[in-house]
């Protein structure tokens, strides 16, 4: 068995009022290709978050890759849901991506020569390099995708972490997507949080259903009876023909 | 236009008043461009309005208004960042709450102030054909402070203003950087107060980088041209006020006003060609 990068020890977790989460456990293994899925508010958002130390559990324990999850998230990769920014930002490709150095590069002034370097990897390993002058505001929505995965892998990650890498994009630019996370899942763990049950689970080693409390399956367990009682019976499989 | 040009090479206060144009035109670019892109208009504002107080209140103890300038932008932005960073919901109101208790403050110890109450006016609507040597240094100098801090952290306050999660997970102090970046509004207020007055700052703040944003392709890009266009917005100003003897602030911010209009209706008839069309 590969080594353990991620742990969740009975972690709970509210904004205040009823629990978001509550004893969550959960151990990500290296190379592991990990979805998440669950109803709308049932928490998948927040489980990243709580991984990227941006938000403290209420109580239990996080470890990320030996760390606090603050201290463990310079390893990590994230892509947000797109919408966090404005699509109209002065920014070009290769600017953005540049971005993912931050905590990586020397704090003040420019980036150096090693900076550089590393930026073109990313861009060549998200296939960027023929629209790295282009403004953010003039991509599609796949091209905009593979942007923000660039710019996690600028930041040299050992997990990398998306949050519904698809929600915005058509069904061909999806099995890009993936097809580009299975590359990388090649050297990189991989969570991706995702809404899209039934399509993930041809690409994912394992499936965490998370609606408040989580339970992970293997993809072939992933039954009818398992998605219903996950979304309380409110949701029926969808086909997919592709 | 002869005639201006004479006058500058014979009037010491017309050279002071177009380095002082220029020395603002600096700071109020690179400033001004985020506070467009990050949509800080209205922080601005309140920033700028606060800041009577501290004039009011160095006028009255005899200090110097410029240093009393200073101290309220800095207390304001300060202020005003920990309204927006910790009362988000109440974030409008609060911030108004500042910005007119500010300006009443410095109109009542104004008006406690012996001798001729002219101050107000050349407070509120600016007075750069009085600008003294002194002031000119201590504009360069806080035109020099905001570049070098802008040229220092230029990576950390572009992927907050870009990205404000993603620099968090990055592990970047967020709110420590926008605060900084609130300060150097403040700063960047008190230069553009002694050009065109503090009712009239946020024209010159969002005005020059929003035009600039249609034709320019980077943030760079932005601040350099916003920078240029406001030189030739104080400049221009200047020079057509100077014969009808037209209060100078006032003219900037109309040829300001003017291009600005102009240029969105040629960048609308031009468009699909995209521009960042900021919110002013």
């Amino acid at each position: 068995m590969s080594e353990v990068q991620i742990t969740f020890e009975e972690v709970s977790f509210s904004y205040g009022g009823s629990p978001v989460l509550e004893g969550v456990n959960l151990e990500i293994r290296a190379r592991e290709f990990l979805g998440v899925v669950g109803p709308n508010a049932g928490g998948k958002t927040t489980l990243l978050k709580l991984m990227l130390g941006l938000l403290k559990p209420s109580s239990g324990k996080i470890t990320v890759l030996g760390k606090t999850a603050a201290k463990g998230r310079q390893l990590i990769g994230y892509c947000p849901q797109h919408v966090t920014f404005a699509r109209d930002f002065p920014l070009c490709v290769e600017e953005a991506v540049m971005l993912g150095r931050l905590g990586r590069a020397q704090p003040l002034g420019g980036y150096r020569n090693e900076d550089r370097e590393i930026v073109e990897q990313a861009l060549a390993a998200t296939e960027l390099l023929a629209i790295r002058k282009q403004r953010l505001e003039t991509l599609s929505g796949g091209q905009l995708q593979r942007v923000l995965v660039g710019r996690a892998l600028a930041s040299q990650p050992e997990v990398l972490v998306l949050d519904e890498p698809t929600a915005n994009i058509d069904l061909r630019m999806e099995e890009d997507i993936f097809d580009l996370l299975k590359r990388l899942n090649r050297r990189l763990t991989i969570v991706v949080v995702s809404h899209d049950i039934g399509f993930i689970s041809d690409y994912v080693t394992r499936v965490a259903c998370l609606n408040r409390t989580l339970f992970c399956h293997y993809p072939s367990e992933l039954t009818g009876d398992a998605i219903e009682q996950l979304y309380r019976g409110h949701v029926s499989l969808i086909e997919h023909l592709h | 236009m002869l005639d201006f040009i004479d006058a500058l090479t014979t009037h010491r206060f017309l050279q002071h008043a177009i380095v002082a144009g220029l020395l603002a035109s600096v700071g109020c670019g690179v400033i001004g461009t985020y506070v467009v892109v990050k949509r800080l208009g209205y922080l601005a504002g309140g920033i700028a309005h606060a800041v009577l107080a501290g004039m009011g209140v160095a006028r009255f103890y005899d200090e110097s208004p410029l240093l009393g300038a200073v101290m309220a932008a800095m207390i304001a932005a300060l202020l005003i960042g920990w309204i927006s960073l910790r009362a988000k919901q109440h974030e409008d109101t609060l911030i108004s709450a500042v910005w007119t208790v500010g300006m009443a403050v410095g109109v009542l110890f104004i008006a406690r102030t012996p001798g001729y109450n002219v101050d107000l006016m050349a407070y509120l609507f600016g007075s750069i054909l009085v600008v003294s040597g002194q002031q000119l240094l201590v504009m360069a100098c806080l035109d020099l402070l905001i570049l070098g801090t802008v040229a220092l952290f230029y990576k950390q306050f572009l992927a907050v203003a870009f990205d404000e999660e993603f620099a968090r997970a990055r592990g970047i102090h967020t709110e420590f950087f926008y605060m900084l970046l609130l300060c150097l509004v403040a700063l960047t207020v008190v230069l553009l107060i002694q050009v065109v007055g503090l009712i009239l700052v946020i024209a010159l703040l969002s005005l020059p980088p929003t035009i600039a944003a249609a034709y320019a392709r980077s943030l760079m890009g932005i601040m350099c041209l916003a920078s240029l266009l406001s030189a030739l917005f104080t400049t221009g100003g200047i020079m057509l006020s100077y014969q009808p003897d037209l209060p100078p602030g006032a003219t900037i911010v109309v040829v300001a006003g003017g291009c600005f209009f102009f240029s969105t209706a040629i960048s609308g008839l031009l468009t699909r060609r995209g521009g960042y069309r900021g919110a002013a």
